[in-house]
């Protein structure tokens, strides 16, 4: 909710990204971060394929999308969020949720995939929603009530069952198991191809549709977007609906990937997340960012962690570390640009 | 809300206190119903002994963090990182201490390890405070970069490995006995009295109100309102530090990736219980404590009540949407106005 006080203003510059005339410097400093991004993935690949033998294939590089299929579309949805000037905490606890939910239904009720995958679906998408409805109705915080679902999600799963649950549905794991063969021996999996398309489609909705152009006039300032007569209420909902389906599909993609149903899955994600977004160069002020970035900013997670096991030497908690630093110089990169864009006023 | 009642009933409940109070006490009185010695506190092996105490010597890491978080939010933050901060500071104590199982030597000095480790947590409340206040990050980033980082760093000290302590005085900290009191009650005795009186005894309490409530106003009015927060999150530190300690010293192990899991949640969760908004200026020290001990003792019912722990998520996340919802203006308008109607003005 982005009626709350920026808490960002402490300093002298409080607001990012006021009007400037110079339409040029405009352009540079609102694709710098994304700019930024970019090349330092493109970096990291030829860092990573000119120290290791096999980096450079096309196979190492779709596992990228692969392996972090889920996260690019929890990380979609959270973009929309972090652009209206929120923040979903609930997002990793709802993917747990799903995968528990749809574990549950196809192991131990005997139900069809099918008819599951719809039903957990609707759930993540209400369960959103809910959330949105609370926010902007009651003016909540953001932070507060997703931090609650956190809980609420979370708790769910273990109401369920407090083991994993492995899916062993045969034309599940079928499914699982499907890869669509590309160039060269190189394949996609189905999760993949789904993150290909919630990407797709959410680089339409942003920036093709009234909604889209809600979230980022929402985001910029909900004062002005309620003069301008945009629909604040239906946006701040939608968002939040939009963040529970994206992980409620997650969800569905992590199932496939995991082929299990576990309440400790997906811990930490909605950090993942969220570093992924603002690496991506979305401001976390809202109103600033692009879906693309937050692709990027999954494969620049992705990439840490082929370097680093491709390495060997170096151990896992050394990706934090590096996501830390990563984050770290991403949000003073924002600073200073939106400091300097202050003072060019 | 314009009604006023005079009555004195009406007025206790106005108190900031009352609803954590009551609350409170609805949870041990469900605790004495179901467990008829749940109130029995009886002198056993030279020290107290009994579910209260148990409660409060279990809460002690909470409060303490749910201290240092209410000043934190007071200042209008937040600190994500307390959990973080935890595990550091126990991973650092822990290899001070070193791995030795003769349990009487120490790598170094046991003052150098609580001073190490409280130091390197007082480090890390710096950083988040100078991300905040000199840099101008917003508090949940700020103190997110910690969150993710801080436990690959934990992990980094422990080497990946949940270190076991062997070093008995090191015990004597989360699980020893002063005067028939667990130690750790003193622990956080202190802490809370020493910040207690710089709140209340000088200015520093209006200070941090006043940064609250409109930092750009208190700036004007001359507070230094940088300054503040950056004290307002080294203080965060300090507590999470000594929190981690508590931890690390009654598990008598550090793990670097599970110590102090959600307790940034529990400790926020603490902090809103108390009153405290989280919107930043008014806050209760008080009232953060009693939040903290509510979330102890609801744990406690839960699981004496033979309820599975696993609903605890639950039950937490129900007790933060009724409070948010108490706390929210908007809410308590449209509850009003449909109390209002039937003529019975039951609520507030």
């Amino acid at each position: 909710m982005s009626a709350v006080p920026k808490t960002a203003g402490f300093s002298s510059v409080s607001h990012p990204a006021p009007p400037t005339t110079n339409a040029r410097a405009r352009f540079n400093t609102k694709y710098l971060p994304l700019a930024a991004t970019i090349s330092l993935f493109v970096a990291m690949a030829t860092l990573g394929s000119v120290l290791y033998t096999g980096f450079f294939s096309a196979q190492v590089f779709l596992n990228l999308l692969i392996d972090n299929a889920f996260l690019i579309i929890v990380a979609v949805g959270m973009t929309f969020v972090i652009l209206s000037g929120g923040i979903d905490l609930s997002v990793g606890s709802v993917v747990a949720l799903t995968t528990m939910v749809l574990a549950a239904l196809v192991e131990h009720r005997g139900w069809n995939p099918l008819a599951a995958i719809p039903l957990v679906l609707l759930m993540g998408t209400a369960f959103g929603a809910f959330m949105g409805f609370l926010i902007e109705r009651f003016r909540l915080q953001p932070f507060i009530v997703t931090l609650a679902g956190m809980f609420l999600a979370r708790g769910l799963c273990y109401l369920i069952s407090i083991d994993s649950i492995s899916i062993t549905h045969e034309g599940y794991s079928e499914l699982a198991q499907w890869r669509l063969p590309l160039w060269e021996g190189a394949s996609l999996s189905l999760g993949a191809l789904i993150a290909i398309a919630v990407l797709l489609v959410a680089l339409f909705v942003a920036h093709c549709t009234p909604f889209g152009r809600s979230v980022y006039a929402v985001g910029g300032s909900e004062h002005s977007a309620v003069l301008m007569g945009l629909p604040v209420r239906r946006t701040l909902i939608g968002v939040y609906t939009l963040s529970g389906f994206c992980s409620a599909l997650a969800g569905v993609v992590f199932t496939f990937y995991m082929l299990s149903g576990y309440g400790l899955h997906a811990v930490g994600m909605e950090l993942d997340a969220i570093a992924a977004v603002v690496i991506g160069g979305t401001l976390l002020t809202g109103g600033v960012g692009y879906v693309a970035g937050t692709l990027f900013g999954v494969l620049m997670l992705g990439v840490i962690q082929t370097l680093i096991s491709f390495d060997g030497t170096l151990s896992s908690w050394w990706t934090r570390i590096v996501v830390g630093v990563l984050l770290f110089a991403f949000c003073l990169l924002q600073r200073l640009l939106s400091r300097r864009s202050g003072k060019a006023r | 809300m314009s009604e006023r009642s005079p009555s004195l009933l009406v007025a206790l409940l106005r108190h900031r206190l009352a609803w954590p109070l009551i609350t409170l006490a609805l949870l041990l009185i469900v605790n004495t119903v179901f467990n008829s010695s749940f109130l029995h506190i009886e002198w056993r092996d030279g020290h107290l002994y009994g579910s209260l105490i148990d409660i409060l010597n279990r809460a002690a890491p909470l409060v303490l963090v749910s201290l240092g978080m209410t000043l934190v939010i007071a200042t209008r933050g937040i600190d994500i990182s307390v959990g973080a901060m935890v595990a550091i500071a126990a991973a650092v104590a822990a290899w001070l201490i070193g791995g030795s199982v003769s349990g009487t030597e120490s790598r170094f000095p046991l003052p150098v390890a609580i001073l190490g480790a409280i130091g390197v947590a007082l480090l890390c409340g710096l950083w988040n405070g100078v991300l905040v206040a000199k840099v101008g990050m917003q508090p949940i980033i700020a103190t997110l970069i910690l969150m993710v980082a801080g436990r690959g760093i934990a992990q980094l000290i422990t080497d990946g490995q949940i270190i076991t302590i062997y070093y008995t005085p090191y015990f004597f900290m989360g699980g020893g006995y002063l005067a028939g009191l667990p130690f750790s009650l003193f622990v956080v005795a202190v802490v809370f009295a020493v910040l207690y009186l710089a709140i209340t005894r000088t200015a520093l309490g209006l200070f941090i109100q006043a940064v609250g409530i409109n930092p750009t106003a208190a700036r004007v009015a001359g507070v230094q309102a940088g300054r503040l927060i950056v004290a307002a999150y080294v203080f965060c530190g300090v507590c999470a530090g000594i929190a981690g300690l508590l931890i690390s010293s009654n598990v008598k192990s550090a793990d670097g990736n599970n110590a102090g899991q959600l307790l940034e949640l529990d400790a926020i969760l603490a902090v809103t219980l108390g009153g405290t908004a989280l919107t930043g200026g008014r806050f209760s020290l008080v009232g953060s404590v009693i939040g903290a001990l509510i979330i102890q003792t609801l744990t406690y019912a839960i699981y004496s009540l033979g309820v599975p722990p696993e609903i605890n998520l639950v039950v937490k996340a129900v007790v933060v949407f009724i409070v948010m919802l108490l706390q929210s203006p908007e809410f308590r308008a449209q509850v009003g106005a449909l109390a209002r109607r039937p003529g019975a003005g039951a609520l507030q």
